[in-house]
């Protein structure tokens, strides 16, 4: 309708185009999903990795350690012993290298250890008992988590300090145990309590003594294997338990000039290593297999040569005397087994060191109706639960990879369950989102960054003295090292959706709370998931 | 105006490199507001807003918003902005609607360098520091309105023309125009005959005329470097006199490509060395933005439908080499490896 308002030739208003809902074009509609991040599905002790750095990212280093301790109660620790699958699983290893997560975390720890970070106690106390037997990493973990669901643990640790293989197994050069005591007195500080040299003898008893509702065993596993070795009177054979363990004593082990150790794994490496530290000239690792067989990790092989160890590979033990063995050759046959072949030599050697695994002391369970035993460990269900009812295990007493990683993951998983078990209830884990793997990043968007290397104590320093090999980043590194992370799977606010976006169809909802769409203009054209960095967008069909 | 933006740019862009991640992306949390693009910024002007009817992914949408709201944040909203006809006319103002969020005339298809030329002397008139945007596709600027543009360059008026090259006729019905890559099919260049596609050997690339006219700025940005773009408009609205920006915009219905790849399509002309992204300054090459990841042309092309005839039958045609030849020619030409010295 022409009115007299309008210039001449003009017979309608002007309107604007957002009258125009283009949203109706759409046939997919982009939506904001959470995917799983490969580190985070790595991590054997459930850490929240990528949520951990993005508050390191920030700068924002409390936080950061705030957001790792809710599943790991022992960051400095861990950044030091830590095998760290969560580098190896990282997508980040397919651009340039991984994301130095360890390295952050020991910086993360360090940090909370200087500046006296404690932890929040919960609101509520359920007033319920729970006995922790062993103060390893799985009983200090499943305490932690306990105490924080509001419940009273108690541990019975049948040493005289805690740890367990954190300090009478890992030497001194790579935990120093100042550290462990920090950590451990900050859980004290929490109301997790620590008898110590109060060994179970009888489970039963105790709980029934101490008014405990529910148990957790993680009593390790500290018996050393053995092997029949002919041994001459004068022999002097050791195992790699003992010879640990007695260097956090006063008189520290005699093992002479020329150390022989028998066995492949991380344990032989510490002791030859430790064996090094003491003044002997010799440290000789003799290993049936070969280097690629070796179930010790490459990393602590490689620190093991440089300090000097040596290795005698496709070598058995045929026979000690005092002052020298007989190693006979190996050769591997088609299957790769190690297989005999007549050939023998002498080596020199004043002591020999048997590094063959070790079995678990299970005699505080004589008695308890239900428990089943497998392989020589406690058999436990999906939730940590042994056959007998309210009686939960973990740690290297359960099956498990015998790490410190896997033992604090067991310890959280107890104690969910114990926790869910005093309510009468069963826990249920929260649904596994889908894993953000490297084809769902947008790669481009990153920049070139390789890894921050961790400073290394010089050879001659490491070859005489307990001094920490692997020394910490400084907070300009630790910094550079988080922000190298990639966010997989979860939006870490880069605006690039928000720009992308040719219909304005994002919107921005200030720092911290992402974005959502606005599907009256979204057409559903899908650069904002192409473009996302972090695959942080799913394209989703609409139902027409 | 606000002079003091100019530098700005420079400066986030090199303070953005210490940072790991967000270095390319289009915002950056752990930088502050003023570092971060005007587009990740919630204060953008939306310049070409929501509700046009630009088809889904449409390079040219976002790279006219781009523009435009880097020109206002520049101008402090100070603008007027004459368009070609095109699609960016047609999708944005279908009468008596409008996207425009500022001050928009739009005239003939061929004139809009002079209206733009106009307008500026009735600012200048008027006494007002209201500052000039022409825009259109390449039919608009390298055929039809070439002429007045060329005028425009000559007697340096006070306009900056921006040019959003998609690379044809798209609002027609994707026809051929001067700016259509050698090899390409349109609906006037069949993939038919001996030599499918459009001819080798002809067309023309604006910027370097538009350099030859030694006017005091030209670019050439594209849609997959968001810093890159914004900070020649900054520039570019710095300086008074003929200006001139060629953005490559990606048309996934012209070019038969997904809607999703507008941006990928896009940094592969740029990576392959296809689109060559420069600044001259006074007749004068001062700048050329490196290639970051180089990629055989063959990756940007079998994206594209309008290629599709140089990979029949599972078999790489010699036009793909050919076009290759011409990448590698610009990477020569305006030295497009190596490290990027001047960020």
């Amino acid at each position: 309708m022409k009115t007299m308002d309008h210039d001449f030739a003009i017979t309608l208003d002007v309107g604007t185009s957002l009258a125009n809902h283009t949203g109706s074009w759409r046939t997919f509609r982009p939506t904001y999903v959470h995917r799983l991040p490969p580190c985070n599905d790595a991590c054997p002790a459930g850490e929240d990795i990528q949520g951990w750095l993005s508050f390191a990212e920030a700068g924002d280093y409390e936080a950061a350690w705030r957001a790792l301790t809710k599943n790991n109660p022992l960051p400095a620790v861990m950044g030091r012993v830590c095998y760290h699958p969560c580098e190896n699983a990282c997508n980040r290893a397919q651009i340039d290298s991984a994301v130095g997560i360890n390295s952050v975390e020991r910086f993360l720890g360090d940090m909370a250890i200087a500046k006296g970070w404690r932890f929040t106690p919960p609101a509520h106390k359920s007033g319920r008992k729970v006995l922790v037997v062993g103060a390893g990493p799985a009983g200090l973990s499943a305490a932690y988590h306990l105490a924080l669901f509001g419940h009273a643990p108690t541990i019975h640790e049948a040493g005289p300090a805690p740890g367990g293989m954190m300090r009478f197994g890992i030497p001194k050069y790579r935990l120093p145990r100042d550290i462990l005591d920090a950590e451990v007195a900050r859980l004290a500080d929490l109301g997790v309590r620590i008898e110590y040299n109060s060994k179970v003898a009888d489970l039963q008893t105790t709980m029934k003594e101490g008014g405990f509702d529910a148990a957790f065993l993680a009593v390790g596993a500290h018996i050393a294997k053995r092997a029949y070795i002919p041994a001459g009177e004068a022999a002097k054979v050791l195992d790699a338990v003992q010879v640990l363990r007695s260097m956090e004593g006063e008189d520290k082990p005699l093992l002479g000039r020329r150390v022989v150790v028998y066995g492949g794994g991380n344990t032989a490496l510490d002791v030859a290593r430790t064996a090094k530290r003491l003044g002997a000239e010799e440290a000789i690792i003799v290993y049936r297999r070969t280097r690629e067989k070796m179930p010790a990790h490459d990393f602590e092989l490689e620190e093991a040569l440089e300090e000097g160890v040596m290795m005698k590979w496709l070598s058995t033990i045929k026979n000690v005397e005092a002052g020298a063995i007989t190693v006979e050759k190996m050769k591997l046959d088609e299957k790769g087994f190690p297989q005999p072949t007549g050939e023998f030599e002498t080596l020199e050697a004043d002591s020999v060191v048997l590094a063959l695994g070790q079995d678990v002391d299970l005699s505080l369970l004589n008695g308890v109706p239900g428990l089943e035993m497998m392989d020589g460990v406690v058999h436990v269900g999906p939730d940590m639960m042994t056959g007998a009812r309210g009686i939960f295990a973990g740690g290297d007493m359960a099956p498990s990879q015998r790490t410190v990683t896997v033992a604090i993951g067991h310890g959280k998983r107890a104690a969910r369950n114990i926790d869910a078990f005093l309510r009468g209830e069963t826990f249920a884990p929260p649904p596994r989102h889908e894993l953000a793997s490297f084809d769902r990043l947008n790669t481009w968007y990153y920049g070139e960054a390789p890894k921050t290397m961790r400073p290394m104590l010089e050879i001659a320093r490491r070859s005489a003295t307990f001094e920490e090999v692997v020394q910490g980043l400084d907070e300009s590194n630790a910094l550079y090292e988080a922000r190298r992370c990639l966010s997989c799977g979860n939006c870490f606010e880069c605006d690039n959706c928000y720009g992308v976006c040719p219909d304005n169809a994002v919107v921005k909802l200030g720092p911290g709370k992402g974005f959502e769409f606005n599907y009256d203009f979204c057409k559903g054209c899908g650069l904002c998931a192409s473009e996302c960095p972090c695959g942080a967008i799913a394209m989703v069909a609409e139902e027409i | 105006m606000t002079q003091a933006k100019t530098l700005q740019p420079e400066e986030a862009r090199q303070k953005l490199k210490f940072y790991q991640k967000g270095t390319f992306t289009v915002g950056n949390r752990l930088v502050s507001e003023e570092e971060r693009s005007v587009q990740a910024s919630e204060d953008r002007s939306n310049a070409l807003t929501s509700g046009h009817r630009a088809c889904q992914g449409c390079g040219e949408a976002l790279g006219a918003r781009y523009a435009i709201d880097a020109a206002m944040r520049a101008t402090d909203s100070d603008l007027i902005a004459v368009n070609a006809t095109g699609c960016l006319e047609v999708f944005t103002t279908p009468y008596p609607e409008t996207s425009w969020q500022l001050p928009w005339l739009h005239s003939l298809f061929g004139n809009a360098a002079a209206v733009a030329t106009g307008v500026a002397a009735a600012m200048r008139v008027k006494k007002k520091k209201t500052r000039v945007i022409a825009q259109g596709g390449d039919g608009g600027t390298t055929d039809i309105g070439f002429q007045c543009l060329s005028g425009m360059f000559e007697r340096n008026d006070d306009v900056l023309y921006i040019c959003y090259d998609n690379e044809g006729y798209m609002n027609t019905g994707v026809q051929r125009s001067s700016a259509t890559p050698p090899a390409a099919r349109t609906a006037t260049t069949p993939a038919v005959g001996p030599s499918p596609g459009n001819v080798f050997g002809t067309g023309k690339f604006l910027p370097k005329i538009a350099v030859a006219h030694n006017i005091p700025y030209v670019a050439t940005a594209t849609v997959a470097d968001l810093h890159d773009l914004e900070r020649k408009v900054v520039k570019a609205m710095s300086i008074h006199g003929a200006r001139y920006i060629q953005i490559n915009v990606p048309c996934p219905l012209g070019w038969g490509a997904a809607s999703c790849d507008t941006i990928k399509l896009a940094r592969l002309a740029v990576e392959s060395g296809l689109y060559p992204i420069f600044e001259a300054e006074h007749g004068r090459v001062t700048q050329a933005r490196k290639i970051r990841k180089q990629v055989p042309v063959r990756e940007y092309l079998i994206l594209q439908k309008r290629f599709a005839h140089l990979f029949r039958d599972g078999v790489d045609d010699p036009r793909v080499a050919r076009l290759q030849a011409i990448c590698d020619a610009h990477i020569a030409e305006y030295g497009l490896l190596g490290e990027d010295n001047e960020v």
